[in-house]
């Protein structure tokens, strides 16, 4: 068994949900190869090579891979596939952008967000926004895989692996990067947050989020989320979305605030340890699956908490 | 520029759904089904192109039992100019679908096809992707924003951490994230023209491609339930509970 993971990086750092996803490639057993393909990605090809128990890691540099576009990216990684039994990515914005593309050009079925390996090639997955788990063997020779992040834990560092340099596979054309915009954060990142705090519809304006919600997650020195209410209501940017078609998330604490708890937005964070609802409406859903429930005004309840964290933590 | 547009018919995004007892799938009798939400955004944002005057033809495709003709005309209804029903009795996973989409997009010679991201039922996610790949057509996947520039199409992506901006040489692939733009409902009006637009069938096997499945379903099991907690009365009381009880702060 021989595994190819597909790093999800920024050029410099190898992300949270890459550690994750590499633990699942571990689950599988076998031995894993790390692919790093960026642009002037020295840098993050290093910090891959001390993943721990990593074969090797695979460097494809080239302007053309400097911004994850599908179409060269999946057409190195089909060069690479005929050595790898199976094929992973984490559930990122980025893989799963790629691998459907990959696994179609294979010709095999993918196996997206596989919250458990069962066996090699026998994974658990979600459907229905998590109301139902589906277990599914997969018959295709090599295994195309997308895994929730949420459900593994992250690998650590551990032995430096070597690097081995690849000649790129050259540009598609028919895709060019224009412009990005990424808001570079301080606070931990959503997906891998040990705390969250969300903030729902109930918040009433973006002003409201960082009046309210902000210092409580700057209190905790929590990751900030919300509810697809929230984000289409512009409230908060579409990256913070919690739910089905948005992050999954499952931190030790996730506080919900003024959310009333539809199922998409369940679906997102019933897997959290420990979930605070702080919702006016006494028969808000959200209070059927929170740990703590406190009923009360949101205006008043969130200053309060801020102030009794503050204490707590002095 | 011809565009097509694949609609999933799947159980309504209101109803939560039941795994049967025996652990074989999930229980469909009797449940309301609608076009996937995703799929209602795919339909306006082609519209949208069609009322700008970047295309004149809007063509949906769905791909089901006969059953998912309803959901045809729900796009018609919505404005589409025709319909097509693959008819199939069996399930068909994203790769069967996307090469009878390949199928279809060929034999229509259409230059865009906009797809949902994910389909609110299996949530693969995969399809719109596989599509490009087999047509080795660029794919801009879950997009906000969408502008066809003479032989180009600009589309903001939404990625981890804010947007991103790609342009893409047509034909193309789009899959829509939800803030592309807000469906249209269908008038009633709109519903009884859409009664007399032309809705093809074709049976699945004249495509001749590959659909069987390519992964077992060995079983289907409902997740382990949350159990509501305690309600506290006050923020003091929280803290001291996140404190001493659960022991997360």
């Amino acid at each position: 068994m021989a595994t190819l993971l597909i790093a999800d990086h920024d050029n410099t750092l190898i992300n949270d949900a890459t550690r994750k996803a590499l633990s699942a490639a571990q689950q599988m057993g076998g031995s894993v190869q790390v692919l790093v393909a960026g642009h002037e990605a020295q840098r993050a090809a290093e910090a891959a090579s001390r993943l721990d128990g990593v074969e090797k890691i695979l460097l494809a540099d080239a302007v053309f891979y400097g911004h994850g576009l599908a179409e060269p990216v999946a057409d190195l990684i089909v060069a690479l596939a005929p050595s790898f039994d199976a094929i992973v990515a984490p559930s990122t914005a980025f893989g799963k952008n790629i691998l459907p593309r990959v696994a179609a050009l294979l010709d095999v079925m993918q196996v997206s967000d596989v919250i458990r390996v069962l066996a090699p090639d026998t994974f658990e997955r979600p459907i229905y926004a998590g109301n139902a788990l589906q277990t599914v063997q997969v018959i295709d020779a090599k295994k195309v895989l997308t895994i929730r992040t949420a459900s593994f834990d992250a690998a650590a560092d551990g032995s430096a692996a070597p690097i081995e340099l690849l000649s790129d596979r050259g540009d598609t054309g028919i895709s060019t990067f224009v412009e990005e915009t990424v808001v570079k954060s301080t606070r931990p990142e959503l997906s891998s947050a040990k705390t969250i705090v969300s903030g729902g519809r109930a918040l009433g304006s973006p002003e409201h989020f960082t009046q309210f919600i902000e210092p409580v997650a700057d209190a905790l020195g929590a990751a900030m989320g919300a509810s697809r209410a929230a984000v289409d209501a512009g409230y908060a940017p579409n990256d913070w979305q919690v739910g089905q078609t948005g992050k999954v998330v499952a931190p030790d604490l996730y506080v919900a605030v003024g959310i009333s708890g539809a199922i998409q937005h369940l679906a997102g964070m019933k897997d959290s340890k420990v979930i605070v609802a702080i919702n006016k409406d006494p028969d808000a859903p959200i209070f059927q699956i929170a740990d703590y429930g406190l009923v009360g005004d949101l205006f008043e309840i969130m200053p309060e908490l801020q102030k009794a964290l503050n204490a707590s933590a002095s | 520029m011809k565009i097509l547009v694949p609609v999933k018919r799947v159980v309504d995004f209101n109803v939560k759904v039941r795994v049967k007892p025996d652990g074989s799938g999930v229980d469909l009798a009797n449940v309301k089904m609608s076009m996937n939400p995703f799929d209602e955004i795919a339909v306006e944002a082609a519209l949208r192109l069609k009322e700008a005057g970047k295309a004149e033809e809007v063509i949906v495709v769905s791909i089901g039992p006969a059953q998912a003709s309803e959901i045809v005309r729900t796009g018609l209804a919505m404005g589409a100019d025709r319909g097509i029903l693959v008819k199939t009795e069996t399930t068909v996973e994203p790769l069967a679908v996307a090469k009878i989409l390949k199928g279809v997009a060929e034999r229509e010679a259409v230059n865009l096809v906009i797809l949902g991201k994910q389909a609110i039922d299996d949530d693969c996610n995969q399809t719109g992707q596989m599509l490009a790949a087999l047509l080795g057509w660029p794919q801009g996947t879950f997009a906000s924003k969408l502008e066809v520039a003479g032989e180009n199409l600009e589309v903001q992506r939404e990625i981890d951490g804010g947007l991103q901006k790609l342009m893409l040489k047509l034909p193309a692939i789009v899959t829509t994230d939800l803030r592309l733009n807000e469906p249209r409902y269908a008038s009633l009006p709109n519903i009884m023209k859409a009664k007399k637009k032309p809705l093809e069938e074709i049976a699945a096997d004249t495509l001749g491609v590959d659909v069987l499945p390519r992964l077992k379903v060995i079983t289907t099991t409902e997740p382990a339930g949350r159990v509501a907690g305690q309600k506290v009365a006050s923020v003091t009381e929280l803290v001291s509970k996140l404190k001493t009880e659960a022991g997360v702060l």
